[in-house]
């Protein structure tokens, strides 16, 4: 009998096999959202001067919150490192993250506070980005076409076709783009803008990064992108260049929250203070990513856009990262945009 | 071995288990110490064993049946009971042992009992098989499908699951109105049903070049033809781009030549529709060329003495036979299209389909999980309407061409109009095949792929640099220590899945039990759902006592068995269609338990079913990524995800240059299984 369920019996045996359980006090379980080089740098360093082990698995901030909801019931993760900061409020909303109250908080900018103080305390920002439009310059030389300054510059017939943007059902990115025009320009016309703006998209990507990367690669002109992926881009010789728009515009808070439950929990609080130092927030600018960093103590990489110049709308993150808003309004563009003839 | 000493041997082992090993995965202490401190409801599982052991020496009977029937149900349902109710830790190797120990006793029972034609073995197999289907399969489904039937609050509201699915983003058919699109269910159907059949001809054509057409073709054909299985997904869609997309080649030289301005015309239906005939056809190649190797030439040298014509012997001997074959590669085709995920976000365009409609239920800026599920529920729906089709397709007609006697037939050459039409159609596409795959080395090779076409190992060096240090060779490369993982737990996976595949398909054609319909759906469960909602599900399932699971190289190993399980399933059902049952039965008939027969006789014949379920469940583990997506942790990072973190950088020539080393080693290990596996050998002349 036990011959042709032997491969089944070593399947249970290999069940029990105790899986390295090394609990020697000293380790970290870290969800990291930002881009892999700079989850690699805070890793090695973090366990370099506190000799605390870091496990750290990359995703995205979409898979992140679902792998925390999924593990609800008996969490694996501590810290949840970076990504746009609605899914950290969602986490919030849905009591998924720990209230902390860090001493480092008042040494942080307003928007970095206002991001904590909106979440009860779920949730802090420990960067931001503003978002804009990237645009190939040689196809943009090649076809004579102006540079996009404005949201209304998206609409001349020039650009037909030429433009591309992530779904809003798919991608923080293009929420928050929808957002923007909602605050911007009040519900009704944004969506009038959006409508029009429809005719000029040659395709809704799934991933935020998406439109940028194919004005990289010459598959789209202008994208409606954060700006600060615009420099990562062009680092790799492709002819990417980014601009803000002139009537205002909104911005990501990339955030960092502690998971409730944490099996790690001094460990994680170590990590969510040492984050918020001048000296863990500068290997963002190391890797080549420039947003910029919440503490304002914090020395600012020359490629960083400067907040001073661009004008930034007044942008609700309680109001418009709720999920009853989010849901009602990304609705409304797929049934009142997304479904229009071009 | 008698039933006997079997169940005798069980019940100790159960016990030796209970008494030595530690049951829970993270707490020392055996079942008996745990037992002792304050685990009382451990003792159920010792009482059923001993009971067993007791019962071991009873005579034979319905007597004997009953008492080890019932001391294992009680046994089971005890520590399984108490198991989902209070446990708070994982069960460990003591408590995997024990359960088995009483399945194994269950399974003895119930054959005691006069069940499966009093077949110890035989009903030892389908209580385990049935078990691990329903703990790895049905279990981790139910639970994130019954997200369907609950509403956003978390109340249970049929209504729910109506309000979501009754929308006309799901069933719109405003694209017959000339709208812009048509719902995402049509569209999934419209593809799968593109794709299906356009993977199930080529495959058929190219087994058919393969088997019978020239012979000096058929090595190149079967490494041509494998090579997309062992490609990581993205790759062959990325190449696509390169060629078709708005800026890649044929768009340039359309420019250049004829002044056509370069259109995103590829995005849609057909880059999708062409990206999967790349992934697929590899695997209705498979199946169909095991089935025709089996065709018995004799049958058409029999019609030929009859005087029929070489294609009227095709079309009325050759191709009805290969039926079985056909109809499960239509099967696999089709669920594979509406499982996949990697083609459609890729080439996808404005193309949506379910599969990539419930990724972003789940991971998108709406979260809605509830959607998700319900969406999961209508794609399993249609697994289940195509696998109820195909079964009506094959019916209860007799395929058998492998029979005790030696064939000692010669095999027909092709007709000569299929003969053309394989060449016409499958060259061209082997040659394309090479092009794609060109393009996507080179990537690996040059600075920056689209812009600077410098030759460079640089990125080969990021990925797998090696150095000599102070105390010898130093692994310095990134990805080292996501190979090595890769290769160990996709190495554990494919004889696993294989196995267990194969004797699922033998239960299924050799014996006959109630309920076997929904044992061979369950076993197509795994494959029919997208990868993104098995690797939710089993985060689901094994988050939590009494299976936790999550965090060890153990839960990836079984996401990667039991979603290539099918594989295994069809590949075996369909060699089995073919193989006389006379066979089996002469090889009883001379006294030998089924245990033998299966090794000495079925065995030997399944070799090409065998190959095909090794070598698709290594490749496929080392190459899926949206099932292990949330199942990879720090210490085990996989292959795809550190590909997946390149591509997500831009970084795509670190990604295919780890691409092209995972395709070499592929290869080396597809090669190393058919050697160690070897070709069946069935009594025909070769010329």
């Amino acid at each position: 009998m036990p011959r042709s369920p032997l491969p089944a019996a070593c399947l249970l045996a290999l069940a029990a096999l105790p899986a390295a359980h090394a609990q020697d006090g000293g380790q970290l379980n870290v969800l990291c959202s930002v881009q892999a080089e700079w989850c690699n740098m805070i890793q090695t360093v973090f366990t370099r001067t506190t000799g605390i082990k870091v496990n750290m698995s990359l995703k995205g901030s979409g898979e992140a919150l679902a792998q925390i909801i999924a593990e609800r019931a008996n969490p694996k993760t501590d810290v949840w490192f970076g990504g746009t900061g609605d899914p950290h409020l969602q986490a919030a909303e849905q009591d998924l993250t720990l209230e902390y109250r860090s001493a480092t908080l008042p040494q942080l900018h307003a928007w970095a506070q206002q991001q904590a103080a909106q979440s009860r305390h779920r949730t802090v920002g420990i960067y931001s980005g503003p978002l804009g439009f990237g645009y190939n310059t040689e196809l943009v030389a090649k076809k004579k076409m102006p540079v996009p300054k404005t949201w209304a510059d998206l609409l001349q017939p020039v650009y037909k076709g030429e433009i591309q943007v992530a779904n809003p059902a798919s991608s923080g990115t293009a929420y928050t783009m929808v957002a923007t025009l909602v605050q911007l320009m009040g519900e009704d016309k944004a969506f009038d803008y959006m409508k029009k703006l429809h005719a000029n998209i040659s395709q809704y990507t799934r991933s935020g990064t998406g439109p940028i990367k194919a004005v990289a690669r010459g598959e789209a002109t202008v994208s409606i992108s954060f700006v600060h992926d615009g420099p990562g881009e062009a680092m790799q010789g492709f002819p990417v260049a980014t601009v803000t728009p002139a009537e205002g515009t909104g911005a990501e808070i990339g955030s960092m929250s502690i998971v409730k439950g944490a099996r790690n929990l001094e460990n994680a609080k170590k990590f969510y203070e040492w984050a918020l130092t001048p000296q863990a927030q500068q290997f963002g600018a190391a890797a080549r990513q420039f947003q910029l960093p919440s503490n304002k103590a914090t020395p600012v990489d020359a490629r960083v856009p400067d907040f001073k110049k661009i004008r930034f709308i007044d942008y609700d993150y309680a109001k418009y990262g709720a999920s009853a808003e989010r849901r009602r309004l990304i609705a409304k563009w797929e049934k009142e945009v997304n479904s229009l003839p071009r | 071995m008698k039933p006997a000493r079997v169940v005798a041997g069980w019940s100790l082992a159960g016990l030796a288990a209970f008494a030595l090993l530690p049951w829970y995965l993270t707490e020392a202490g055996s079942g008996l110490g745990q037992a002792l401190a304050g685990k009382p409801w451990l003792w159920a599982g010792a009482l059923a064993l001993a009971v067993a052991l007791v019962a071991a020496r009873l005579a034979a009977g319905r007597l004997q049946g009953w008492l080890l029937a019932a001391a294992a149900l009680a046994g089971l349902g005890a520590l399984l009971g108490a198991g989902f109710a209070v446990e708070r830790t994982g069960i460990g190797a003591g408590g995997a042992l024990v359960l088995l120990a009483l399945l194994m006793l269950l399974g003895a029972g119930i054959a005691r009992l006069g069940f499966f034609r009093g077949d110890v073995f035989v009903a030892g197999a389908v209580v385990l098989c049935g078990a691990l289907l329903a703990l790895f399969v049905a279990l981790p489904v139910g639970k994130a499908l019954a997200g369907a039937f609950v509403d956003d609050a978390g109340a249970f509201a049929p209504a729910a699951l109506v309000e979501r699915l009754a929308s006309e983003r799901v069933w719109g058919l405003g694209c017959l109105a000339g709208s812009v699109r048509c719902g995402v269910a049509w569209n999934t159907v419209f593809l799968a049903l593109l794709t299906a059949t356009g993977t199930t001809v080529l495959g058929t054509l190219l087994a058919l070049m393969a088997e019978r057409g020239s012979r000096r073709l058929a090595r190149p054909l079967n490494i041509l033809a494998l090579l997309p299985i062992i490609t990581p997904p993205f790759v062959v869609g990325l190449g696509l781009i390169l060629l078709f997309g708005r800026a890649g080649l044929v768009n340039q030289f359309l420019e250049w030549a004829f002044g056509i301005p370069p259109t995103r015309w590829f995005y849609g239906l057909f880059g999708i529709w062409l990206a999967q005939m790349f992934a697929f056809t590899p695997i209705a190649f498979m199946i169909v060329r095991g089935v025709v190797q089996g065709v018995g030439p004799s049958l058409e040298e029999a019609a030929q003495t009859l005087g029929a014509s070489r294609w009227q012997t095709f079309r009325t001997v050759t191709l009805p036979l290969i039926k079985p074959g056909l109809a499960n590669a239509f099967l696999v085709g089709f669920i594979e299209s509406i499982a996949d995920f990697g083609n459609p976000i890729v080439v996808g365009g404005q193309y949506n389909v379910l599969s990539t409609d419930i990724f972003f239920a789940i991971v998108g800026a709406q979260f809605d999980q509830g959607r998700a599920a319900s969406l999961a529920l209508l794609l399993t729906g249609f697994a289940l309407v195509v696998f109820f089709l195909q079964q009506r397709v094959l019916g209860r007609a007799q395929y058998t061409t492998v029979s005790g006697k030696g064939d000692a037939g010669l095999a027909l050459p092709l007709p000569d109009g299929v003969r053309r039409a394989c060449q016409g159609i499958a060259l061209p596409w082997l040659a394309f095949t090479v092009v794609v795959y060109v393009f996507a080395f080179i990537g690996g090779f040059v600075q920056t792929w689209g812009r600077d076409y410098t030759p460079t190992l640089a990125h080969l060096r990021t990925a797998f640099d090696l150095q000599w240090g102070e105390h010898g060779l130093v692994w310095a490369g990134t990805a080292w220590n996501s190979l090595f993982t890769t290769l160990k737990l996709a190495a554990i996976a494919a004889p696993l899945c294989a196995a267990l595949g194969l004797t699922i398909s033998w239960l299924l054609a050799r014996t006959q039990f109630a309920g076997q319909r929904v044992f061979e759906f369950a076993a197509l469960l795994a494959f029919a759902i997208p990868g993104t909602v098995l690797g939710v599900s089993y985060v689901l399932a094994f988050n939590v006592p009494p299976f936790e699971l999550t965090g060890t190289g153990l839960v990836i190993v079984l996401c990667f068995v039991f979603r290539n399980l099918p594989v295994g399933v069809r590949a075996g059902s369909a060699t089995f269609k073919q193989l006389d049952r006379h066979l089996d039965e002469a090889s009883t008939m001379l006294r030998a338990p089924t245990s033998t027969t299966l090794r000495r006789v079925v065995l030997p014949l399944l070799k090409p079913a065998l190959v095909a379920a090794l070598v698709y469940s290594f490749v496929r583990s080392m190459t899926t990524v949206s099932a292990v997506i949330f199942l990879v942790n720090a210490e085990n990072e996989l292959a795809t995800t550190y590909i997946i973190g390149r591509v997500g950088n831009g970084d795509y020539g670190v990604a295919l240059a780890y691409c092209t080393v995972l395709i070499v080693l592929m290869s080396a290990a597809t090669a190393a299984i058919q050697f160690l596996v070897g070709e069946r050998k069935l009594g025909r002349r070769s010329t």
